[in-house]
């Protein structure tokens, strides 16, 4: 479709465009992104996204939990990647405290953020392709997922609302078998990822729907503040787990794909290819996954294990005063950024020496990404806004929060 | 991993290369800064602040050419309330710097960015929304999250977190 569209002549608001609502019910806006179209004819003249449906006031419900409760809140940020949100809060807490996390909770931590990042991506790919018309993708892509989801079931008995992280550690060691199950998926992923490929990489209808569409200039996507895949699609290379490593991402090796070209097949090879580097890596974590404890040794911050509470005085009463009144943090304030499938995800946390946040803010990836649309698909068919949506994997609810 | 002390004293930190380039150019622009946790935040005079970023945007030894996220802190009741802050990032040199400006609870206003940085647009119309914190010179500044016709801005402190009955 990019072949045929040619740019309007008409300037926005001259006689002769419409104005048409697309969303917010509609099912390729995935959620409720409301876009307002001036279209001439099927051509784009001019388009504004309004966003807000799905607001829910968590950074003001943050200011009025203990910091621990709040971890509870950020799965619902990004429920695609609800442990990629996990990891940025207690990194930011933790950097607040000054608190060393052990190596093994580090590690565990990164293994289960790239197998964030492969679900959420193959959601995005599933969703994106079923846009576009692709529908067999969708039954291949949820296939796989369902098994991650298993196994996030399997280590904190939540699917998708996990939890997991806290702060100082984990909520409780892995599972007996878990490792070997990860292991098991890790084998069998690649080849799955080939199925995909097969299914789009060379399909002529796939390519025609998304070469040289929504295209993105490096010096846009900087400007705009676009981060993440949609960045690197772009020709910028930055990859906050290289560039400003995280817990324990410097002891991993991997590549980071880029782009020059910009456009919608751009973006869709560059996560296709993330998603190969990310089982690597999920490998090389099993494979050096260090021993020892999950959780720091700080009884006043983390919660003690249910066999020491039951047997141990002290551990008892510090499980009461954690639930009870939290813990102090010192004052401070602290910029965390990690990259989620979406991009640079930051949580900002102010503290002001009690026991509850003063203030957090998420700079959530979507919310900024979701700027760079008016400059993609202005000039476009609005069949072509389809495409662009689905190629900058936008979240709802991290966008709205 | 105990926390150094922190360092609250402007002099001390002339040599950082972003306090020495501002202050080379604008005098008096960088009010205060501090070094915690090994984040530099900088607290800047309001009237120049659209200048000073203009001057970090482009100076070849400090590039801070993305604008990583834009917010606001109230600190109500105290005064100045509120503090806008900015969190720029260099994509060159992979470092990060923290502006702030302090502004008065009553008709908060300060320069926008969004002629520097585009992505300033949303960032500044979520705080509009969220504090009324006025930006002067966006094109399009209106409600982003809460309802058009909503009453009061919700991130506040002296909104309740449950809402006006």
């Amino acid at each position: 479709m990019g072949a045929l569209a040619k740019p309007p002549v008409l300037e926005p608001g001259q006689e002769g465009t419409m104005v048409l609502n697309m969303g917010p019910q509609h099912p390729s806006t995935h959620g409720v992104l409301r876009l307002v179209l001036e279209i001439e004819g099927e051509h784009i003249v001019r388009l504004k996204p309004d966003i807000g449906y799905l607001h829910t006031g968590i950074e003001k419900t943050c200011e009025a939990k203990f910091y621990q409760q709040v971890v509870v809140l950020t799965d619902r940020i990004d429920y695609l990647c609800p442990l990629t949100n996990n990891l940025c809060y207690v990194l930011a807490v933790e950097k607040l405290l000054g608190l060393e996390v052990p190596a093994k909770a580090q590690w565990v931590r990164v293994l289960l953020n790239e197998l964030s990042r492969i679900s959420s991506h193959l959601v995005w790919l599933g969703t994106h392709a079923l846009d576009i018309g692709a529908m067999s993708v969708f039954l291949y892509c949820f296939r796989e997922r369902e098994d991650i989801q298993r196994l996030f079931e399997m280590v904190s008995g939540q699917r998708m609302m996990t939890s997991y992280f806290r702060i100082g550690g984990l909520a409780l060691e892995p599972p007996l078998g878990f490792f070997d199950r990860v292991r098991d998926f890790a084998g069998r992923f690649p080849e799955r990822v080939d199925e995909y490929e097969d299914l789009l990489t060379a399909n002529p209808i796939w390519v025609g729907r998304t070469k040289g569409v929504g295209r993105l200039s490096a010096g846009d996507a900087v400007a705009l503040g676009a981060t993440g895949p949609t960045l690197r699609a772009s020709g910028v290379d930055l990859d906050l787990r290289r560039d400003m490593p995280y817990s324990g991402y410097e002891n991993f090796r991997f590549r980071v794909p880029v782009s020059e070209d910009g456009d919608v097949f751009a973006r869709y090879l560059l996560r296709v290819q993330e998603m190969r580097e990310s089982i690597a890596m999920v490998r090389q974590a099993l494979d050096g996954m260090p021993e020892g404890p999950v959780k720091a040794a700080a009884p006043k911050i983390v919660l003690p294990d249910r066999e020491k509470m039951k047997t141990e005085m002290e551990a008892l009463i510090h499980h009461f005063k954690i639930v009870t009144e939290g813990f102090a943090v010192p004052a401070g304030e602290v910029y965390q950024a990690i990259e989620s499938p979406r991009g640079e995800m930051g949580y900002y946390v102010v503290s002001n020496g009690t026991a509850k946040p003063h203030r957090v803010h998420m700079r959530s990836p979507s919310f900024a990404n979701l700027q760079l649309l008016p400059k993609m698909c202005e000039g476009l068919l609005i069949a072509d806004v389809v495409a662009v949506i689905g190629s900058i994997d936008i979240v709802l609810g991290e966008i709205d929060r | 991993m105990p926390l150094d002390p922190a360092i609250t004293d402007l002099a001390q930190l002339r040599d950082r290369p972003e306090v020495a380039r501002l202050h080379a150019a604008l005098p008096e622009v960088v009010r205060a800064a501090r070094l915690d946790r090994g984040e530099l935040t900088l607290w800047l005079d309001p009237a120049s602040l659209r200048e000073a970023c203009s001057l970090l945007q482009s100076d070849p030894e400090l590039r801070y050419d993305f604008l990583s996220d834009l917010t606001c802190v109230d600190w109500h009741p105290q005064e100045p309330r509120f503090e806008v802050v900015y969190h720029l990032l260099s994509l060159p040199r992979r470092r990060r710097v923290r502006l702030k400006v302090r502004l008065p609870g009553d008709g908060a206003s300060v320069e926008s960015l969004t002629s520097l940085w585009p992505a300033a647009s949303f960032f500044e119309r979520e705080v509009f929304d969220l504090f009324g914190v006025r930006f002067l010179g966006h094109p399009d500044l209106r409600r982003i999250l809460m309802p058009d016709d909503w009453n009061g801005h919700p991130l506040r402190k002296d909104y309740p977190v449950e809402g006006y009955r």
